[in-house]
């Protein structure tokens, strides 16, 4: 009698044990969120523009990570950012989804400082803190913090706002590749 | 820090090239002022890094000497008038780098007399602080004349361990290039006297000046300028094996020490400088004359030229002019390079303008450039690893960028490359070889800068989104805070009321009390 006692104790011992573990483990092994959103956002341009849809671009990152927004929603990363996101994310990649906008090559904003008004408007729209002055001053864009969103560019009462390409650093161009494979004839006889 | 005498054994650095020389046909004339032309072009960016800010307006008039830019840090470089003139624009005009560009230059129109104003001198250089002596190579625009155009300031000081020797490099060792050469032969003493200068400028106590192993006649010279000075540290000539490139800056180190520089280090790092004979040679003319880097010696030679020689150049003169002067090409010119035949630029255009760093002009005709060879895939013959200098793994480096795998090209170092050619000219399969490598450099470049924008650019975002949630939560808090004394005041008028209310009635239970009393 008392065998059949202890066999039940030392089986539901056993039993709570397991469960224990498995808890802990299914803990530790889920996803952490933080770190997937954390990736994502580090594979996506930092324009802060909003043509995704969301607010800037970690909010389209935490968008992705639950599972709503879809990878093809992003005009300035393009193409090659849509294929890294299907990559970090082992999914097919797909075209960009061409209502949001079209990439463009990298551009900075301009203030025509003899137009503007001081409205500070500007100010307000820009995702990046890239425009300085102060109410009823001449406004500047601080080039090297201006990611070329053109946020600011609807609210501007004047419209005195260019987007201007930014110069881009001298690359030494490509030479020429060789053929990577020798051709080889085929000979039909 | 490791022990090493300086230049007592030397040592080797690996692979290399042993090429023909080529140096005698520009050397056998004096050295001869080049004419002055009717315009020069100064860039106001005289090296990569930033420029200074311009001083001067379309219509002023300048002697020579006189500052055009000013210099806000130790890595900008000021210009000055190379002569007395008018300026007659702020105008782009093409320049060296980057290739085929074009740079924004002071164009100035000389006026023929050639004035100059020196620049402020100490009455006795010995006197003067470490500092002041910087101070005043940073004001008369010093930078690597060898080429580099590195700012010189920049190399003097800075967050490193202190200078124990200075190197003086005069061992040049490409094809053709003489200008080092004929200023050694020319002016032993200006280098031995600006060589005092660096030493007290660096603190360093030991002083070799490297020339290569036919340059007799230079050796004699430099030793009896070294012994008609008493100077403050040894100065030291040694003769270095010429094998190309050992008048890179690294393979020379580590000839004469045997070390190498670290990888992402600095000569400093080993407590070693190391400078162009010529601008030792200029650190003088700054400190004696007053006589800012207006100036340099440019060799013009190449099959293509009718008669080779070495000129005095100020700064600004179009290439073309230089050409001129020595007699104009022997024919039709298939390629003209800045540098060396190995590790020279092409240049674009024959109005590029002569800067600091122009050592050597070109002139190549079609049968001297190899170019029509075809290039064919590569065969694994291992020359490249074989002869270069920085122990790289060049058809490694190859195979990557060709397949736009530029991270492991990083790996493999691409970075230590010094795009010194030799490579390229043993590769049997005539691969462009440092071509791209410069492509991929540049590359990797541009995505740190991308990558860095896209960094600063979370950054500001988020501290942005963290300010607007702050002012939203401060304003949320101030609602309620309202709401809240707007409900304890509702609350209190309630029990005012309620308070009067009560008293009212229990006045008018008093007088009806009363009232009954009084019935
Ligand atoms: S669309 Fe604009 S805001 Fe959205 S992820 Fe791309 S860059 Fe960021
Ligand atoms: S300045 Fe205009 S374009 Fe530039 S980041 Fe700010 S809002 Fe965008
Ligand atoms: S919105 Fe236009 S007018 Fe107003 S401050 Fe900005 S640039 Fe000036
Ligand atoms: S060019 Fe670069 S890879 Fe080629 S031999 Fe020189 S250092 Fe080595
Ligand atoms: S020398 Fe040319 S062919 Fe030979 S291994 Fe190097 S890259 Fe390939």
């Amino acid at each position: 009698m008392s065998g059949v006692l202890t066999a039940l104790v030392v089986l539901l011992a056993l039993l709570l044990g397991i469960g224990l573990v498995l808890r802990i483990g299914a803990k530790r092994l889920a996803p952490d969120e933080d770190s997937v959103v954390e990736r994502i956002n580090a594979v996506l341009p930092q324009t802060q523009c909003a043509q995704c849809g969301y607010p800037g671009c970690r909010p389209y990152a935490e968008a992705i990570a639950r599972g709503e927004a879809d990878i093809n929603q992003c005009p300035p990363g393009g193409e090659t950012g849509v294929r890294e996101l299907a990559e970090l994310l082992g999914r097919e990649p797909k075209p960009l989804d061409a209502e949001r906008g079209e990439t463009k090559p990298p551009q900075v904003a301009l203030i025509d400082e003899d137009r503007c008004i001081g409205c500070t408007l500007c100010i307000q729209a820009c995702p990046v803190d890239a425009i300085v002055g102060a109410a009823r001053r001449m406004h500047t864009v601080i080039e090297a913090d201006c990611t070329g969103c053109e946020l600011c560019l609807p609210p501007c009462p004047v419209d005195c706002i260019d987007l201007v390409p930014r110069p881009a650093p001298f690359i030494w161009p490509e030479p020429d590749a060789p053929r990577r494979s020798i051709p080889i004839e085929v000979r039909h006889g | 820090m490791a022990e090493f005498e300086l230049g007592r054994h030397l040592y080797r650095f690996p692979g290399g090239l042993k090429l023909r020389h080529h140096k005698q046909i520009a050397c056998r004339d004096p050295l001869t002022p080049a004419p002055l032309p009717e315009r020069l072009w100064l860039p106001l960016a005289q090296h990569q890094g930033p420029a200074g800010e311009c001083l001067v307006e379309p219509g002023d008039r300048v002697v020579g000497g006189q500052p055009l830019t000013r210099a806000r840090s130790d890595r900008e470089v000021p210009i000055h008038a190379p002569t007395s003139g008018t300026v007659e624009a702020l105008r782009d005009g093409p320049v060296s780098w980057p290739p085929g560009g074009q740079a924004r230059c002071i164009v100035l129109i000389p006026d023929g007399e050639d004035r100059f104003e020196p620049l402020d001198v100490p009455e006795d250089w010995t006197y003067e602080s470490t500092d002041a002596l910087i101070e005043r190579l940073r004001a008369g625009g010093l930078a690597g004349l060898g080429g580099a155009v590195f700012p010189t300031a920049a190399k003097l000081r800075g967050e490193f361990p202190p200078i124990r020797a200075l190197i003086l490099n005069g061992s040049e060792c490409e094809p053709y290039i003489s200008c080092d050469e004929m200023l050694m032969r020319s002016r032993p003493e200006a280098i031995i006297e600006g060589a005092r200068m660096l030493a007290r400028a660096t603190g360093a106590d030991d002083v070799v000046i490297a020339i290569e192993d036919q340059m007799g006649e230079v050796r004699k010279r430099l030793n009896a300028a070294i012994r008609a000075v008493d100077a403050e540290a040894p100065i030291r000539v040694v003769q270095v094996t010429t094998i190309y490139p050992e008048g890179g800056e690294k393979q020379l180190i580590q000839v004469l020490t045997g070390q190498e520089v670290p990888h992402d280090g600095l000569p400093q790092d080993l407590g070693l400088v190391c400078l162009n004979v010529a601008t030792a040679a200029a650190a003088r003319d700054i400190l004696i004359d007053g006589r800012p880097v207006i100036e340099r010696i440019v060799t013009v030679s190449g099959p293509g030229i009718r008669h080779p020689r070495n000129f005095v150049v100020r700064l600004g003169t179009p290439i073309a002019g230089l050409i001129a002067a020595a007699d104009g090409t022997t024919g039709a010119i298939d390629r003209l390079v800045l540098g060396g035949p190995m590790s020279g630029l092409p240049l674009a255009s024959d109005r590029i303008p002569i800067t600091k760093g122009s050592n050597c002009i070109l002139a190549l005709r079609p049968e001297d450039t190899a170019r029509e060879q075809p290039v064919m895939p590569c065969i694994n013959c291992g020359e490249c690893i074989r002869v270069c200098p920085a122990s790289l793994l060049p058809q490694m480096l190859y195979k990557h960028l060709v397949a736009d795998d530029f991270d492991t090209a990083r790996e493999l170092n691409l970075f230590d490359c010094i795009e010194c050619g030799c490579c390229a000219h043993v590769c049997p399969s005539h691969i462009p070889l440092v071509d791209h490598y410069r492509h991929g450099k540049g590359v990797l470049r541009e995505r740190g800068i991308e990558d860095a924008r896209a960094a600063r650019a979370k950054a500001r975002f988020e501290a942005r989104e963290a300010r607007l949630a702050e002012r939203e939560a401060a304003r949320r808090e101030q609602r309620e805070a309202r709401e809240r004394r707007l409900k304890d005041a509702d609350r209190a008028q309630d029990e005012v009321r309620a308070a009067i209310e009560r008293a009212r009635a229990r006045a008018q239970k008093d007088t009806g009390d009363a009232g009954d009393n009084d019935a």
